[in-house]
């Protein structure tokens, strides 16, 4: 069994697994760091963005001043953002026979997957996760589209060029693969490959291989998910969270038992706490509004907003905020605030608690009701009519690249009275902001990522004791700005099998059975003997079946009867075939009781002698003689075969039959 | 030999549409399906008796658990009387709309029965609550580990919001028990779907075993007509419906049809439920149509326009209107004391929109009764025009004959139907599918044999060994494989014959025999061994038969020596010897060598 690793991104994972003849897919994340090396998306003609001075390099040369512009000391590619495929060149991807996604973050990746490798398999993945990530899509492909873009550099991304380069454009990896976005269409013929399981479902594929998703409890619908065969059991854990945000808890237990685990989408921010990090979000943002000022919240349309959405709820009457407009601005915004209260099932407790009075999971529809809470598809439109300041607003995308977000930045960034608070941990703060500098505006950076940490990975192995570890490189050593913190690593026994982009691991297990399936008339057939107490054995001899990778065995079909005709028949038509062969023995002879057995049976004239071994029993008359010793028995006569026979029976009644 | 038998407690399931609860025993595990409450009654009988199940001992020690297959109290009305009253603590499980739903109509029928009514002996408020306590809730197609050996997992059955079907399985048998369901979509849920699961025994309602409706299209066209109608000349119409369910769908159909029309004539819905119950159905807008869960964000069909809360004062305003008003079969509530007040106009009209069970009024009306006895001795006199339009969502004939051929089961059973419609597409099924078909009578137990096949764990070697053989070039002939199973605490394994004594750490004991075979041939030793391997070798084709250097031969195992006679020149002794393990070839040998060598060998 082998593990083809795609991205070297450790949360936005994408790994190929060969196991019993499948071929799986685990996730297909998209790494969109990419694009912070592109100017922003400017959803109005920003003077300050066009004005850009055109870098030149160090001997003056100037051929790259269209393609590549001067912001504050960086250097931007003045273009459609691009972004970081998984590795597709590692193995045929047109192989994959289904891809499981983790969750909706994980399957940025998709449209690029299913619609230009030749996949032709299926998708497994949870409703919420589905209706989510096409949210996550469509904003998107939205916000990319609405900003036609004349220019498409390329130039810079020639190998020759890219040397020259300052940092990080020089370092960015396989520039050559980066890709526009995909379209609608694309997504929509990706998502109509998915098929929608749920928590706990048992996947058959193919016969060989069963998988079941398991809630994670990072996101709504998201999963770790259990690869198995009767034998092998494989758990891709990805995304996992142990703190009580609203999706349902995640299944440990289910984790138990298995000979690999591979582990990814642990925490960012290892060093935050979640909760304070709620706790400075709500302060720093009360203190911006009460000093007249603007907070800016750039993030995705789901996951984490709700949560914030539900501090605030809390919290704005008590901070006396009740009369800030808080606008949440996408083109999802309303589908997502209307998805998030139909997935009852897939929530906490808490939340699902609320659904049986009947009542809205989330306190979003009361802020809504209440007006406190506004929705708006974009700048554009109704929005521009009810937009009041101060206020606060939720929008994308979190990379500062494109979305509404960028307008914002362009319209409040020159106030020191305003915020950007950033919330998502998926970007660097301080490169999500270098195009805009210099900025007068406060920057808070407040990142609230609840997957896993290391005290909580270690204490998950600890209880869930697989048999071997797999990771991306950067779990095996402490975050490089931070060396001396070896507490931030993975520690277990035996230390984990580490991966980076574009390698390929020999998983490491061994199995020694298999399940087969004893048809009804053969198990009936079987004589079960008690051998020791409580331990019996049968003798089985039965006809192999194998189809679908399914083993049966059936009872062996009766050979034909001989005729029984006079006729001479040829001899060879005697030659004994296919009969069961006769089991092996185990036991041994005790001489005295043997022979009195013998003479029993009507031999008159049995002599014993002693041997160094044993004995020798003579039949006089018989001209035979049996040897008996501790591990053996010879018997040997003339070709009488009713007097071999019957000396055999009387053997065989003093050993045991295997 | 294994078994599972099914049994419904009586009068229950079985020929009747009253009640569903039965009985199901599979590999030792038993399980309840459903728990349900007979409307027609108003004493005991109208609760199953459980005292069936167990004589002695208490049904949580007996029972591994008990199934809800939807919220109609038909199907779930005596859980709490089941749980609290006579005791049970085991699991329950429902699907989550099911979980939210339920207790909600149990305590509804509650304040009809107690409160209304007067009676006792009857589940209370706080018993309601302690019975949901013991609910589980599941996913549609989630695997639900009961204990180590029994598994459910829970399908789409459409019917009602958060209906399903239900797998149970216990290693290889499995029985699939369907609730009510319903294969065609209708306005607002989807329609039942089960993959090819191939279990030993399918249960299915019958309800309309033999009708084959027409169109759900022609069905809608003539309700709204006959609304329309009545509301034209002024008169009254009321349906009366239970809060959730078939109120909804035709919520949404009248709802259109006012739209489109642009009627003005008011529409109500009776009791306080419906706007929670609109409510349910917003938020499991999951478990709904594909239709409506794709367009919920823009428009949710469940927010209505037309359709108001009713107030008991409106009943005697004037001018015409529709009222929904609970319960559907008239026994009760407010939709009895509005047909009591509009029951004497003949301008009037009341739909019914769904099966009534003997003894309530919606039966006597349907069944024609015109004069109804009503309490106190009052006869009410009926001059309304009483209509009746299946709407309520079950398989018909054509519907449960599609579930067989989704499911594939070996046996089928057959409930809550009427015993002569039953009989009908019993003979159907068996014609079509070849399967056994059961109908019991209630408290009739059915038993059915199962034939398990036995899962087994295979050692590698043993099955590698065996496959590469198959893969052989005469793989035609079914190959046969040997080994030996061991049977401990519950677990078989399947291994090589030298590995299961190796295993329990005993030695192989060697049963060997040597045969003297006297033949006639004068020549030396060596050539006497020569004849015997031209003789062998021309015989036994398909056998490795060997001539060693010091003369003797040998037969796959079997070894052969040829030595002088101690008395006799012209005769030689054949040492024939084999072990036990080659017995068939050792002595068919002997009798081969017995015949003597043929002359022209010589």
């Amino acid at each position: 069994s082998f593990q083809y690793c795609l991205s070297g991104h450790p949360t936005l994972p994408c790994n190929v697994l060969k196991f019993k003849s499948t071929t799986i897919m685990l996730d297909c994340g998209l790494d969109m760091t990419s694009t912070l090396n592109f100017l922003p998306l400017p959803l109005v003609q920003s003077p300050r963005l066009s004005k850009l001075p055109g870098w030149v390099l160090k001997d003056g040369s100037t051929f790259l001043d269209k393609e590549l512009k001067e912001c504050s000391g960086h250097v931007f590619v003045d273009s459609v953002p691009e972004f970081c495929l998984p590795e597709t060149e590692l193995l045929d991807l047109s192989t994959v026979d289904v891809i499981l996604i983790s969750n909706y973050h994980c399957m940025m990746a998709l449209p690029y997957i299913t619609e230009y490798t030749g996949f032709t398999g299926t998708v497994y993945a949870t409703e919420p996760t589905v209706q989510i990530g096409r949210l996550l899509m469509e904003e998107l492909v939205n916000s990319i589209e609405r900003v036609p873009k004349a220019q498409s550099a390329s130039m810079w991304k020639n190998k020759e060029v890219q040397r020259l380069l300052p940092a990080p454009l020089k370092d960015a990896v396989e520039v050559s693969m980066w890709r526009k976005c995909y379209t609608m269409p694309e997504v929509n013929a990706a998502l109509s490959k998915i098929q929608m399981v749920g928590y706990s479902q048992k996947i058959e594929l193919f016969g060989a291989v069963q998988v079941t998703p398991l809630s994670s409890g990072y996101a709504l619908g998201s999963s770790n998910w259990i690869i198995q065969s009767h034998y092998e059991k494989v758990s891709y854990v990805s995304g996992s969270s142990l703190l009580t945000t609203h999706p349902q808890p995640m299944d440990q237990a289910s984790l138990k038992n298995s000979d690999v685990l591979i582990l990814t989408g642990l925490t960012q921010i290892p060093t935050a706490n979640p909760d304070g990090m709620v706790g400075e979000f709500c302060s720093n943002l009360a203190m911006t509004v009460r000093n007249g000022g603007n907070v800016l919240v750039p993030c995705y349309p789901s996951g984490v907003i709700y949560d914030l959405l539900e501090c605030l709820y809390q919290y704005i009457d008590s901070a006396g905020l009740s009369n800030v407009p808080f606008y949440f601005i996408s083109p999802v915004a309303n589908s997502s605030l209307e998805f998030s209260q139909i997935f009852a099932e897939w929530l906490c407790h808490n939340k699902q608690t609320k659904v049986y009075l009947p009542e809205p999971p989330f306190p979003h529809a009361e802020l809504i009701q209440t007006n406190k809470l506004k929705h708006y598809p974009s700048i554009h439109g109704d929005f521009s009519n009810d937009f009041k300041q101060p206020c606060v607003v939720f929008t994308g995308h979190p990379s500062l690249r494109f979305g509404d977000v960028v307008h914002f930045m362009e319209l409040w960034g020159k106030s020191s009275l305003n915020t950007v608070i950033f919330t998502e941990p998926d970007f660097s703060y301080l490169d999500a902001l270098a195009p805009y500098q210099p900025l007068a505006m406060k920057c808070v950076y407040c990142p609230i990522d609840t997957r896993l940490n290391f005290i909580q990975v270690s204490k998950l192995l600890k209880e869930v004791q697989p048999l071997h570890v797999v990771c991306p490189e950067q779990y095996t050593q402490p975050p490089p700005t931070q060396s001396h913190r070896t507490d931030l690593m993975i520690d277990c026994q035996p230390p984990p099998m580490s991966y980076r982009r574009a390698e390929v691991l020999t998983l490491p297990y061994k199995r020694r059975y298999e399940k087969i399936e004893i048809m009804p008339d053969l198990a009936d057939s079987l004589v079960p003997l008690e051998i020791k107490p409580g331990i019996s054995l049968a003798t089985v001899s039965a006809v192999l079946h194998t189809k679908d990778n399914k083993h049966v065995l059936q009872l062996p079909p009766k050979p034909p009867q001989a005729p029984a005709s006079k006729k001479r028949k040829r001899v060879s038509d005697d030659v004994p075939e296919g009969k069961p062969p006769k089991p092996l023995l185990s036991g041994s002879i005790p001489v005295e009781q043997f022979v009195q057995t013998l003479e029993k049976h009507g031999f008159s004239d049995v002599k014993v002698e002693d041997t160094a071994k044993g004995h020798i029993v003579l039949l006089q008359e018989a001209e035979t003689l049996i040897q008996l010793e501790e591990d053996s028995t010879h018997i040997i006569c003339d070709n009488d075969e009713p007097l071999r026979a019957k000396l055999r029976d009387l053997v065989l009644k003093f050993l045991q039959k295997f | 030999i294994p078994h599972l038998s099914s049994f419904s407690l009586g009068p229950g399931a079985g020929q009747d549409v009253g009640r569903s609860c039965i009985l199901v025993s599979i590999a030792g595990k038993n399980v309840m399906l459903d728990c349900g409450m007979h409307m027609g009654y108003n004493d005991d009988r109208r609760f199953p008796d459980f005292s069936y199940i167990t004589q002695n001992g208490r049904l949580t020690d007996f029972l591994d658990c008990v199934i809800i297959s939807h919220f109609h109290l038909d199907h779930c009305g005596a859980l709490p009387y089941f749980s609290e009253m006579v005791g049970y603590d085991g699991p329950i499980y429902m699907t989550h709309p099911t979980k939210a739903i339920c207790p909600i109509l149990l305590e509804d029928y509650r304040k009809i029965t107690v409160d209304k009514k007067g009676e006792t002996n009857f589940f209370t408020s706080q018993m309601i609550k302690d019975c949901m306590k013991k609910v589980v809730a599941v996913h549609l197609h989630q695997t639900v580990q009961v204990d180590e050996e029994l598994e459910i997992k829970a399908y789409y059955a459409g019917h009602v919001l958060g209906a399903a079907m239900f797998q149970i399985k216990v290693g290889c048998e499995s029985v699939v028990y369907t609730g009510d369901y319903n294969m065609t979509p209708d306005r607002h849920l989807g329609a039942a779907w089960i993959d090819k699961c191939r279990p030993d025994l399918l249960i299915s309602e019958s309800t309309y075993a033999t009708t084959i409706r027409d169109s759900k299209r022609c069905r809608e066209r003539d309700f709204l007509k006959k609304v329309h109608e009545t509301v034209e000349r002024g008169g009254k119409v009321l349906i009366p419906v239970f809060a959730l369910g078939r109120a909804q769908e035709l919520c949404i159909l009248l709802e259109t049809f006012w739209e489109r029309m642009n009627l003005k004539a008011p529409i109500y819905f009776s009791t306080g439920l419906t706007e929670k119950a609109n409510h349910y159905y917003k938020l499991f807008i999951t478990w709904t149509n594909q239709k409506i869960r794709k367009t919920f964000v823009q428009r949710n069909m469940f927010e209505f326009k037309h359709i108001k809360a009713f107030d008991r004062a409106y009943a005697d305003n004037p001018g015409p209107m529709v009222v929904f008003a609970t319960p559907g079969m008239l026994h009760a509530g407010q939709s009895l004391q509005i047909f009591r007040k509009w029951a004497g106009n003949e301008k009037n009209m009341v739909i019914m929109p769904g099966y009534c069970v003997q003894g309530t009024v919606g039966h006597k009306i349907l069944s024609g009764q015109r004069k109804l006895e009503m309490e106190g001795r009052q006869i009410l006199e009926v001059k309304m025009q009483v209509e009746y339009m299946s709407f309520s969502a079950h398989a018909d004939a054509k519907g449960i004959m599609q579930l067989i051929r989704q499911a594939e089961p070996r046996n089928v059973l057959l409930v809550h139907g009427e015993a002569k419609k039953m009989e009908f597409l019993k003979q159907k099924i068996e014609q079509e599918f070849h399967v056994n078909c059961y109908m019991p009578a209630n408290g009739e137990t059915t038993t059915i044999f199962t034939n398990p096949c036995i899962p087994v764990d295979i050692s590698l070697g043993l099955l590698k060994r065996e496959t590469a053989i198959g893969l052989l070039p005469d793989a035609k002939k079914p190959k046969l494989m040997h080994g030996t199973l061991i049977m401990k605490d519950n677990s078989f394994r399947l291994v090589s014959s030298e590995q299961a004594l190796k295993e329990l750490g005993l030695a192989e004991h060697q049963l060997r025999f040597t045969c003297r075979v006297h033949i006639q041939d004068p020549r030396k030793e060596h050539e006497t061994g020569l004849r015997v391997y031209n003789h062998l070798k021309a015989i036994l084709k398909d056998y490795s038969v060997q001539h060693l250097p010091d003369g003797s031969i040998t037969v796959e195992s079997i070894l052969i020596q040829a030595t002088a006679h101690s008395e006799d020149q012209g005769t030689k002794v054949l040492l024939v010897s084999w072990t036990y393990q080659d017995e068939e070839l050792g002595s068919y040998l002997t009798s081969l060598l017995k015949k003597g060598l043929p002359q022209s060998t010589a």
